[in-house]
């Protein structure tokens, strides 16, 4: 057990979590200093337990083992090195025979597909080293055409069981799809899974489209698209894809939209006269100013519990970082580094503002307390920005763009200890990703 | 659209104008540009010999202007140009016209969404001075979206930190 404990005192710190008190229980990720292993697992091809289950028995043990390699926390055994083999999901586990490959976890799944293509799947995680399991077995159904979905749960539980935290493989990312050369770029609204299956375009690449966000339970996307010609926000359906523009005052360009916490409100940038400020709109009122400055101030994000508005303003000079009350006030100015700080995001867990750097040519993604304190940059490139969180605020995705004519963008993630940075797969250029919440 | 009559002008630029060393994506001329003020004889197959056309004010009156890392603030050579460009349009008064501000790529998005809007409205209210009805005149920012030099230096940046007077046939709006 003293090698469990390092590896997973490595695999703690690796998730870049505050210190928290030991846990008695094994598998269990903790947070302290150390050397980052991933953790080793071992997942048999899934049984299947009926013939129609065949194809998606292989193809949801394979989602399952991606979604956790790709975390960088855990390591995949490979299944030539397996002693014993499951062949039976009930059989009893035969613990030595995993402890002799250095298995640290063991994820065991059954799969059966019913008439009308309903699949079902249950699963077990065993804690190979205390010899047994971790939580109970589960049990996940859904329609075939769901069945990633179901791959992406089950990996989430096993992540949750064995870090503690929540998981965010059963989500989606709404992104802008890019076509054309720099001076003539195609742009169209996107959405896929957080690991680039499953594109889905909502729009087409008539109107330039940006940075779109989901609504707090993903039902909606709102974004910013010159649809009439000038920067207007929209809010869509994604079940539909039916549209309407937010709030359209002649003579003034609307964009970076958020939601609120409460699914309704939204806070945006209104510019009028050359002047940008932000506002908020609440259903059915009209829009209301959050600032009254000369200077710009845009890209307003909300504090999970709705009290608290993080945002981006050039009052000092240079743009920088600002909090205010949710109903607007006098803000706080909370980045004092060297630089140029914009695009701050609130983490879902309430504890950190992920925000774009700028500073002697390059760009940058880091973190800062609520406070301002202990910045940390992540990422450093020629063009690094625009930040979103994934449902658990434990990594972070952004857009990375190349320089020169045939510069593109892309998505890249990184954890927030700045750890396993990789681009996210999309079926060509994009940009401005946005994380959902985790799927219900 | 009104916006039909902009773009066969533009077209018509591209194909008369072999001479401008530099006619980018929307249109020629501008602080910079080859945009010497000055009228040629005129020559009925090149449409930018007519003062009053579209063409003649992109190319010789100059669409653009220019602006500073940052910053919204007409330069002299800027302030000439929108002073030349007043001129056209209280000499041509079945135009309107929709003023772009552009950025260069280094800046966030959102933040050169405004900054754009900024530079618009700078060349906007400088036009209203020199006389032009605010009726007459829209703006648009394209933050970085919409660059007509590709590089990633400055030679590029400079160019691509501009706005863009683009005409519409139409008294206002």
């Amino acid at each position: 057990m003293k090698k469990l404990t390092h590896i997973l005192a490595g695999l703690a710190l690796a998730l870049g979590i505050s210190p928290a008190i030991a846990q008695d229980g094994p598998l269990r990720i903790e947070i302290t200093e150390g050397v980052i292993e991933p953790l080793p697992f071992a997942i048999p091809v899934f049984i299947a337990e009926n013939a129609a289950a065949q194809e998606y028995a292989a193809q949801l043990s394979q989602v399952v083992a991606a979604d956790l390699a790709g975390t960088g926390l855990f390591r995949q055994i490979p299944r030539d090195a397996f002693i014993s083999n499951v062949s039976n999901f009930d059989a009893p586990v035969q613990y030595a025979d995993w402890k002799a490959i250095n298995a640290q976890a063991l994820i065991t799944g059954a799969v059966s597909v019913a008439e009308g293509g309903r699949v079902n799947v249950k699963f077990r995680l065993f804690d190979v080293f205390s010899e047994a399991p971790l939580g109970d077995g589960l049990q996940l159904g859904g329609t075939t055409t769901s069945w990633r979905r179901i791959a992406h749960k089950v990996a989430d539980q096993v992540y949750s069981r064995i870090t503690g935290e929540g998981g965010y493989f059963d989500s989606r990312v709404v992104f802008v799809h890019e076509e054309g050369p720099k001076n003539a770029r195609q742009k169209r609204l996107a959405v896929m899974d957080y690991d680039g299956a499953n594109v889905q375009y909502l729009t087409g690449s008539a109107s330039i489209v940006l940075a779109p966000r989901f609504s707090p339970n993903g039902d909606r996307v709102i974004y910013t698209s010159y649809e009439t010609g000038f920067p207007k926000i929209y809010i869509m359906d994604v079940g539909t894809v039916q549209r309407r523009i937010l709030d359209d005052q002649p003579g003034t360009m609307t964009f970076a939209p958020r939601f609120a916490p409460d699914g309704q409100t939204v806070v945006f940038s209104l510019e009028r006269g050359g002047n940008t400020d932000i506002y908020k709109l609440t259903p059915g009122g009209t829009a209301q100013p959050l600032t009254n400055a000369p200077s710009i101030e845009t890209a307003p994000s909300y504090s999970p519990d709705g009290s608290q508005i993080v945002f981006e303003s050039d009052r000092s000079g240079t743009q920088q970082l600002y909090k205010m009350s949710a109903g607007g006030g006098e803000p706080t100015r909370i980045s004092f580094g060297e630089g140029r700080y914009g695009t701050p995001v609130w983490s879902p867990r309430g504890d950190l503002i992920a925000f774009t750097k700028q500073h002697q040519g390059r760009f940058h993604i880091g973190v800062m307390r609520t406070d301002g304190s202990e910045e940390r940059l992540l990422t450093a490139s020629f063009l690094d920005e625009g930040p979103t969180w994934s449902p658990n605020g434990r990594v972070i995705m952004f857009t990375r763009s190349g320089s020169g004519a045939g510069g593109e963008s892309a998505l890249y993630s990184v954890d927030i200890s700045g750890r396993n940075l990789k681009r996210v797969p999309t079926p060509g250029a994009a940009s401005d990703p946005a994380w959902s919440p985790l799927l219900p | 659209m009104k916006k039909i009559l902009v773009k066969s002008g533009l077209i018509a630029l591209a194909v008369a104008v072999s001479a401008c060393t530099d006619p980018g994506r929307f249109g020629a001329g501008g602080a910079g540009g080859d945009g010497t003020v000055g009228a040629d004889a005129y020559d009925p197959n090149n449409a930018a010999s007519n003062p009053n056309s579209p063409e003649y004010f992109s190319q010789r009156v100059g669409d653009r202007v220019l602006f500073a890392v940052d910053q919204s603030t007409l330069s002299p050579e800027a302030q000439q140009t929108l002073t030349a460009q007043a001129q056209w349009l209280n000499t041509n008064g079945s135009y309107s016209a929709i003023v772009e501000g552009h950025a260069d790529e280094q800046g966030t998005r959102e933040y050169n969404l405004a900054l754009g809007a900024r530079r618009a409205n700078a060349v906007q209210e400088y036009l209203i001075s020199q006389g032009v009805a605010g009726s007459r005149l829209r703006t648009v920012s394209y933050g970085k979206e919409r660059p007509i030099e590709v590089c990633s230096t400055e030679a590029c940046y400079m160019k691509n930190r501009r706005s863009v007077t683009v005409l519409s046939a139409g008294a206002g709006f």
